[in-house]
């Protein structure tokens, strides 16, 4: 339990925070959102194992949802007088907004503790900065800053405190990623000092400040014009208490702790003339390098802003030093069109108020500048350039730094050599994947030696912004005095590289320190690895000094029974050679460390670890590094030659981690970025990938269809095209009755394959001579890369088939139409992806998507690279992402507009049909535009409109031919997760499948908040286990599609690819073409389910077989044809719930955990189920009349129709 | 009616057990079979390599493929491990003491020596009586000799009787060369008894799909023979309990399998097929078969079909075979 914990621990900010946060509230409303969504996992988790705050009661903790809605909890809460906390950032804290302004008014005390991160603006950022804070400094809420783990840790309680006694609410805030996930040894509050600074006669009054109808008040009243205005004046008194009380606050926990905090903090000479003013982690940054240029005979300082408000001009006036003459104010904020950012206008304005008042004499020159947008890393060189721009006659204001800003020319130059690393800091660099478990076993290693005392430990991780194969750089920090550096490693004693294809692609050894030590996890030996590495990389180790050690992780972990975990392998090569301890001293540490994790798995256990640590040590071979260079391999080029300018200027610099180098001209103006980057990027993430055998295929496309990632295509062509082709390529005659001399091929593009095993397991086909082969089987990728680009060379040279020949109404047919959609970065076997490749096939070239935040936004949008992409005419999907909570209301704007300049152009058309041609203005206006032959003519037909228009003057023709486009169909899907259809963006999906409106929703159902890391949702089953619902949902997931199909005119289906992907090719189609609002449930595996994706399609074969996910159609336009409009396309249940469901973790969890629970939700919702598909059997059975009616289409249905 | 029997030193109010099944893993199950006689319970068997995977394939889903993803630490809230591994057996032996009053044998499958020992250790700590070790071991390499197979049953018991002091029970396939010299091997290794005899379930092939097929085949009265005639052989050859297993479906076999000598008859498959309230047919049946015959103890009719109370002990031998077959033969040709 957390309340035995030792003084010191190691813990990252979030966890730091929830620490205290728990213990001194009651009730806790929350919502996931990175980076504070550990905050609120952590309670939830707390809440569920029974652990008590400091009054012995066990906190209620309620997922909302979403921030309004738990912002409107807390406010419930707190006016029934519970204490009362939530847990936020960014986006979230703005939906919070109107509740706090009622919460400030109203005088309630409590935290609202913030990771503080970006809001989006030309692009989601979940990184940290300022921003979100700054939207909410007029809510009345005090803003608390802290600038590390242990002041996060700190100044929660300080917060709490002092909450209850001025009555004014708190935002506390740190910064997100920086803080909310540095790991930090820091001295744990005990609940013994918790206690001493919460005062119970506090508590009691907020309770008797509670909504009682024993003693009723009425509150939330509206005022007139007579009275609002001073009313509004009442609080005053409290806020100019705030100050004092937080002072006060914070003079009594030094008592209690030791450790003291000021309002504003100033560090450095006391005579300074250079001063920079900053809040957040930023602030330990500067306080460094100003004590290193203090060191130097500079005279400089910084002063951290801790109570930014109520701000206290008395309490900064106090605390900048008289002498100071330039003061820069650093921001990491931004406010476009401001004569500066927030901060620096009240530093200026307490400055010349206190000259004004004779309170100071002069006012010291003041500029404003900003850094770490974004979590852009704020280095000492940075600060040291900000200062030295103060010594200038004329520094610059509203500059930046840590970017080249060759627009606006705002940015200040800084010094790459300027470093204040503390050679006593062992500085440890690691390259590794996400799936290899290097960052656990990182943070694990930051752990294992905090424990010592006088060690001290730092752990910062940065990942990659794919699912799959990310690439995960963990920068550690160890020393004997505290470590102050949230910024990333500026050089490296020791450099461990996991995955030696890194070093092709990637300078890996940049920050190496001469004569530092690298090691390369690699199959070769010492004798042989040498020859094998890039030139530059030897180049690297020896002119650095290096030394270099190898080890065969993935053997030694194979060999020594650890099922090829290479985690603890490193972990002791890392301990061992790193010295951050003597070798012999670390290696004792680690095996204390493995006895501890293992011994209650049993004895052996542990002696197999420590086996293992053992084989590490006697297969770790330091390499002997000749005088030079001798290597003739170069670094891999990035992207193809071929690529774009673009992607070779700014992508491609992106994708080998140089992205930090882009200057602000190279970067669009807008966010609007290049489709099908994805294809540049060929991240090899696999060694074993989907091989095609075309005498064994059928041809079925099953696997083209199932594949996640795009990478298997079929063609079917003239085998007279065959002439070109590359030795062994692979071919088979089509196997479709009527096509003499046409040949099929399928291509597998074995570079972006992540190895899933999806496509094998579909394939219908088992060799009959041995049954474990099939038609597509997984084999190493590396023997045939070569022959493979050629082959997918030759096969891009076959032209696209005709997609007005294709079957668009068959798996078999699909193959042959263009993905649009293709090499995302979501995880290997994701489960949603395959729909949208279907979308993009289907529709893509007309297809407009407005997507909601989550995985779909993420692999659908994070930059480097761009999966959706274009076809040959260059048209494809366009696809933008709003925001989390707004997604439909987005793409029913979409849907608005097209209607509105369909109408336009039909109306300009009908005018000029004189001019373009009656004839053709009126096969245009009549079109028929169902079948993919009929789009392909009327697109003919409105090219040819648009190069009459184009030859044409006037003003109609100018403006018919900028709507023109509009005269095709268009698609509109609004997609997104659960999280955002049945929770966040329930009120708004709801509201625009009640408008009539032709719009298309897909809703890729994991049924939790995948994105995230698996936050429950409404669409979570009963008696999963997710986050926010630790001890097995209790409640059935919401039938959405049930509640759509009672408005009558939406066309619902419910389906499952791997149980039946006719029925979704189907649904797709029908959805597309019904002319009003359609909304698609898709189940989607996810990882978060907790199973091999390898069989996701035969989990959802059983999902629905078990009738936890019956597939159907509810199609309103059946009744106009006299047919039952709700078709039940999936037979009554054939096995039992359980047989579905524990096949996954999310459900087997509770089965061991708690099996009376289990027990007791498994046969509820058996019930559940069983009750749900008769009631759907029913359904099905009703004829048209016993729905509610259909109405008249709305909008482009009713005007082209 | 006195049908109290002894097994391993553990007093049992009848000679009925329920052996290991998946139903034993069900603690209402448990309270079911006491309440309907049951004198014994063998719950599941812990099966170290099942744990080794599973601990495996929760961290292959949780840790190792979270780590990569900076808007995720995590997919899963905790327990980092979900409950796999030994404590979640070890729960059900210590749940299964709290629910009933009958005497809870834990069974025990291992892959190496020291998993032998810590789990045999930690089942002891949990709480059961008796521990029944399951030697489910296909001598598949070649190279192993009949002396290496038996050597490798009694090691087995070797460690587990060091590192416990509750009784243990060793349960044996058939296929021993010499049944008799090991079953002699292991009352001395210090087996409190033996269960005659584990069904090792064999694949079929499925020529449809050409694939292994491992569907479980309940057993059948048919298949009591061979355990019937190695109980009737070993029974008071041994100083150790004998316990009868397979093929036990109605109180008829159960008399029988005391008469050739059995202290303690299970059963599984008859409870799979028909319920765990087949378990009071059982005990009922048996009741009532001795009642009819005014038999007052078990004491008067064990082993007396055994073939050392037998006045033709070479009835159990070669001899009779040939016989039997000519008579079957005869009886077809009817």
């Amino acid at each position: 339990m957390l309340t035995d914990r030792p003084l010191t621990d190691t813990l990252d900010g979030n966890t730091a925070v929830a620490h205290v946060a728990y213990r001194v509230n009651e009730v806790c409303a929350i919502y996931p959102i990175t980076p504070s969504s550990t905050m609120a996992e952590l309670a939830d988790e707390w809440s569920a194992q029974g652990l008590t705050n400091i009054w012995g009661n066990v906190p209620v903790v309620q997922e909302m949802q979403s921030e309004g809605g738990a912002a409107g909890a807390v406010h419930g809460a707190l006016q029934s007088g519970a204490l009362t906390t939530t847990f936020t950032a960014s986006q979230g804290l703005l939906l919070m907004l109107p509740n706090m302004y009622k919460i400030a008014g109203e005088l309630t005390a409590t935290v609202f503790h913030v990771a503080a991160r970006a809001i989006a603006t030309q692009a989601l950022s979940i990184f940290g900065d300022h921003n979100d804070v700054m939207a909410a400094r007029p809510t009345g809420f005090a803003l608390l800053s802290s600038g590390s783990v242990q002041e996060a840790h700190d100044s929660a309680l300080i917060a709490q405190a002092a909450t209850l006694e001025a009555r004014v609410p708190f935002l506390h805030f740190f910064d997100g990623f920086r803080t909310s996930h540095q790991l930090d040894k820091i001295e744990v509050l005990s609940d013994a000092q918790i206690r001493a600074m919460i005062r119970d006669d506090l508590v009691r009054a907020h309770r008797a400040r509670a909504l009682t109808p024993e003693r009723p008040v009425v509150r939330g009243t509206a005022h007139n014009p007579d009275t609002f205005f001073q009313a509004r004046e009442t609080a005053n008194p409290y806020y100019a208490r705030v100050p004092g009380i937080v002072q006060s606050t914070m003079d009594r926990f030094a008592e209690l702790t030791g450790r003291a905090y000021r309002l504003f903090e100033y560090a450095g000479a006391p005579d300074a003339e250079r001063v920079i003013v900053l809040m957040g982690s930023g602030a330990e940054t500067v306080r460094e390098t100003a004590a290193v240029l203090q060191e130097r005979g500079e005279r400089v300082g910084v002063l951290q802003v801790r109570l930014y408000r109520p701000f206290s001009a008395e309490h900064f006036l106090a605390a900048l030093p008289e002498s100071c003459r330039a003061v820069a104010v650093l921001e990491q904020a931004k406010e476009s069109g401001a004569p500066g950012e927030p901060l620096y206008l009240d530093v200026m304005t307490t400055l010349a108020s206190a000259v004004a008042a004779g309170r100071r004499a002069t006012v010291p020159r003041v500029v404003g500048g900003r850094y770490g947008l974004g979590s852009k890393n704020f280095n000492p060189a940075q600060a040291k350039a900000v200062f030295d721009e103060l010594r200038k006659p004329e520094p610059r204001n509203g500059f930046t730094v840590g970017i080249d800003d060759d627009v606006s020319h705002t940015s200040l130059t800084s010094d790459p050599d300027f470093t204040i690393e503390r050679e006593d800091v062992v500085r440890a660099l690691f390259y590794g994947l996400g799936a290899d478990g290097t960052v656990g076993a990182n943070k694990n290693s930051v752990k294992i030696l905090a424990e010592d005392e006088g060690m001290y430990a730092q752990g910062y991780f940065v990942y990659d912004s794919h699912k799959s194969g990310a690439q995960t750089i963990s920068h550690l920090r160890f020393g004997r005095q505290p470590i102050r550096a949230p910024y990333l490693l500026e050089s490296a004693n020791f450099i461990a590289c996991h995955q030696a294809a890194f070093l092709e692609r990637m300078d890996v050894l940049r920050l190496a320190v001469e004569g530092g030590t690298f090691l390369l996890n690699t199959p070769h030996g010492p004798d042989e690895i040498w020859d094998r590495l890039p030139r530059p990389v030897q180049e690297r180790i020896v002119e650095k000094k290096l030394r270099f050690f190898v080890i065969d992780a993935t053997k030694v972990a194979t060999d020594a029974g650890l099922g090829g975990r290479i985690n603890t392998v490193l972990q002791t090569c890392f301990f061992a050679i790193a010295g951050v301890l003597p070798r012999d001293e670390a290696i004792a540490r680690i095996k204390g460390a493995i006895e501890k994790s293992y011994s209650g798995k049993g004895a052996h256990v542990v002696r197999k670890n420590f086996e293992a640590v053992d084989n590490t040590l006697a297969r770790l071979y330091e390499v002997r590094v000749p005088a030079e260079a001798t290597s003739i391999v170069e670094l891999t080029p990035v992207v193809p030659r071929f690529a774009p300018e673009f992607v070779q200027l700014v992508t491609a610099r992106m994708m080998e981690g140089r992205g930090d180098e882009l200057r602000v001209s190279q970067l669009p103006i807008d966010g609007t970025w290049p489709p099908g980057t994805a294809a540049f990027e060929k991240r090899n993430v696999s060694d074993i990938v989907a091989v095609w055998d075309p005498e064994l295929c059928v041809q079925c496309g099953q696997c083209g269809f199932a594949c996640p990632h795009s990478v298997i295509r079929a063609k079917y062509y003239d085998e007279d095209a065959l002439g070109g082709a590359p030795a062994g390529y692979k071919s088979a005659p089509v196997n479709a009755r009527g096509y003499p001399g046409v040949r099929f091929s399928l291509e597998v593009y074995g570079e972006d394959c992540t190895g899933c095993g999806i496509c094998v397991e579909v394939c219908p086909v088992h060799s009959p001579r041995d049954p474990g082969v099939k038609a597509i089987n997984l084999g190493p990728k590396a023997p045939m890369l070569d022959a493979s680009r050629e082959s997918i060379a030759f096969f891009e040279s076959l032209p696209m088939n005709d997609r007005s020949r294709v079957d668009f109404a068959t798996v078999r047919g699909v193959q042959f139409l263009e993905p649009l959609f293709e090499f995302s970065g979501a995880c290997a076997g994701c489960g949603e992806t395959p729909y949208l490749k279907v979308l993009s096939q289907l529709f893509g070239d007309r297809l407009q998507i407005a997507n909601a935040t989550g995985c779909s936004s993420i692999y659908g949008g994070n930059l480097p690279v761009t999966p959706w992409t274009v076809n040959g005419e260059g048209r494809g999907p366009a696809w933008s992402n709003s925001l989390f909570e707004d997604n439909a209301e987005f793409g029913l704007g979409f849907r608005l507009a097209a209607d509105k300049h369909l109408e336009l152009a039909a109306t300009l058309l009908r005018r000029l049909a004189p001019d373009v041609g009656d004839e053709l203005a009126n096969a245009i206006l009549d079109a028929p535009q169902e079948r993919e032959s009929e789009l392909r003519a009327q697109r003919a037909r409105v090219d040819l409109l648009k190069q009459k228009l184009a030859a044409m003057d006037g003003e109609a023709a100018h403006d018919l031919l900028s709507v023109a486009d509009h005269l095709v169909r268009r698609s509109i899907w609004i997609v997104g997760g659960d999280g955002w259809a049945y929770d966040i963006g329930y009120g708004g999906l709801d509201h625009v499948l009640s408008t009539g409106r032709d719009v298309n929703v897909l809703v890729l159902d994991t049924e939790v908040y995948s994105n995230t890391g698996g936050q429950a949702s409404k669409a979570t089953p009963l008696g999963a286990v997710a986050k926010f619902a630790a001890a097995g949902k209790r409640t059935a997931r919401k039938d959405l599609a049930l509640q759509a199909i009672a408005y009558g005119n939406v066309y619902v289906a419910q389906v499952a690819m791997g149980a039946n992907p006719q029925q979704t090719l189907l649904a797709f189609r029908e959805a597309e073409a019904y002319p009003g609002p359609s909304l698609i449930l898709a189940y989607s595996t996810c990882i978060a389910h907790g199973f091999d994706l390898r069989y996701g399609m035969q989990q959802q074969d059983l999902a629905a077989a078990s009738g936890y996910w019956p597939l159907f159609r509810f199609n309103p336009v059946m009744r106009t044809v006299g047919e039952r409009p709700f078709l039940l396309d999936s037979p009554r249940p054939t096995v039992s719930l359980e047989k579905y469901a524990y096949n996954e973790l999310r459900y087997r969890s509770l089965a061991n955990t708690d099996p009376d629970a289990a027990k007791e939700l498994l046969a509820a919702a058996q019930q559940a189920v069983t009750e749900k598909y008769r009631q759907y059997e029913e359904l099905a059975s009703r004829g048209g009349e016993r729905f509610h009616p259909e109405t008249a289409p709305v909008g482009a249905a009713a005007l082209m129709n | 009616m006195d049908l109290t029997t002894s097994y391993m030193g553990l007093a049992l109010r009848n000679p009925l057990i329920a052996s290991a099944s998946p139903l034993n893993g069900d603690i209402d199950n448990l309270r079911a079979l006491e309440d309907h006689g049951a004198g014994a319970v063998v719950l599941p068997s812990i099966f170290e390599e099942q744990i080794v995977a599973e601990q495996r394939e929760v961290e292959a889903r949780t840790r190792v493929a979270a780590t990569g993803f900076a808007e995720a630490q995590s997919y899963f809230p905790a327990p980092d491990d979900h409950g796999f591994g030994a404590e979640r057996y070890l729960e059900i032996v210590r749940r299964a003491k709290e629910a009933v009053g009958i005497p809870v044998i834990a069974s025990l499958n291992c892959t190496t020596p020291a998993g032998w020992a810590d789990y045999a250790r930690a089942i002891e700590q949990a709480g059961a009586d008796a521990i029944e070790l399951n030697v489910y071991f296909i001598p598949a390499d070649l190279t192993m000799t009949g002396d290496d197979v038996e050597r490798r049953y009694v090691d087995v018991l070797r460690v587990v009787k060091t590192a416990t002091a509750v009784p243990v029970a060793v349960k044996l396939g058939p296929y021993f060369s010499a049944m008799g010299d090991m079953a002699r091997q292991l009352t001395n290794a210090g087996a409190g008894a033996l269960v005659l005899f584990n069904r090792f379930y064999q694949p079929d092939i499925d020529v449809a799909t050409l694939r292994l097929s491992m569907e479980v085949e309940l057993s059948t009265p048919a298949e009591m023979r061979l355990p019937l005639l190695w109980i009737a052989i070993l029974h008071g050859r041994v100083p150790v309990s004998l316990a009868a297993s397979t093929g036990v479906h109605s109180a008829d076999d159960v008399f029988k399998y005391l008469l050739a000598g059995a202290d303690t008859v299970m059963t599984t498959s008859a409870l799979l097929r028909h319920g765990v309230g087949h378990m009071r047919t059982l005990v009922d049946g048996l009741t009532a078969l001795l009642a009819a015959r005014e038999i007052g103890s078990l004491g008067e009719i064990r082993g007396r079909m055994s073939q050392r109370e037998m006045r033709d002990p070479t009835a159990f031998e070669r001899a009779n075979y040939i016989n039997m077959l000519q008579g079957y033969h005869a009886g077809r040709a009817v």
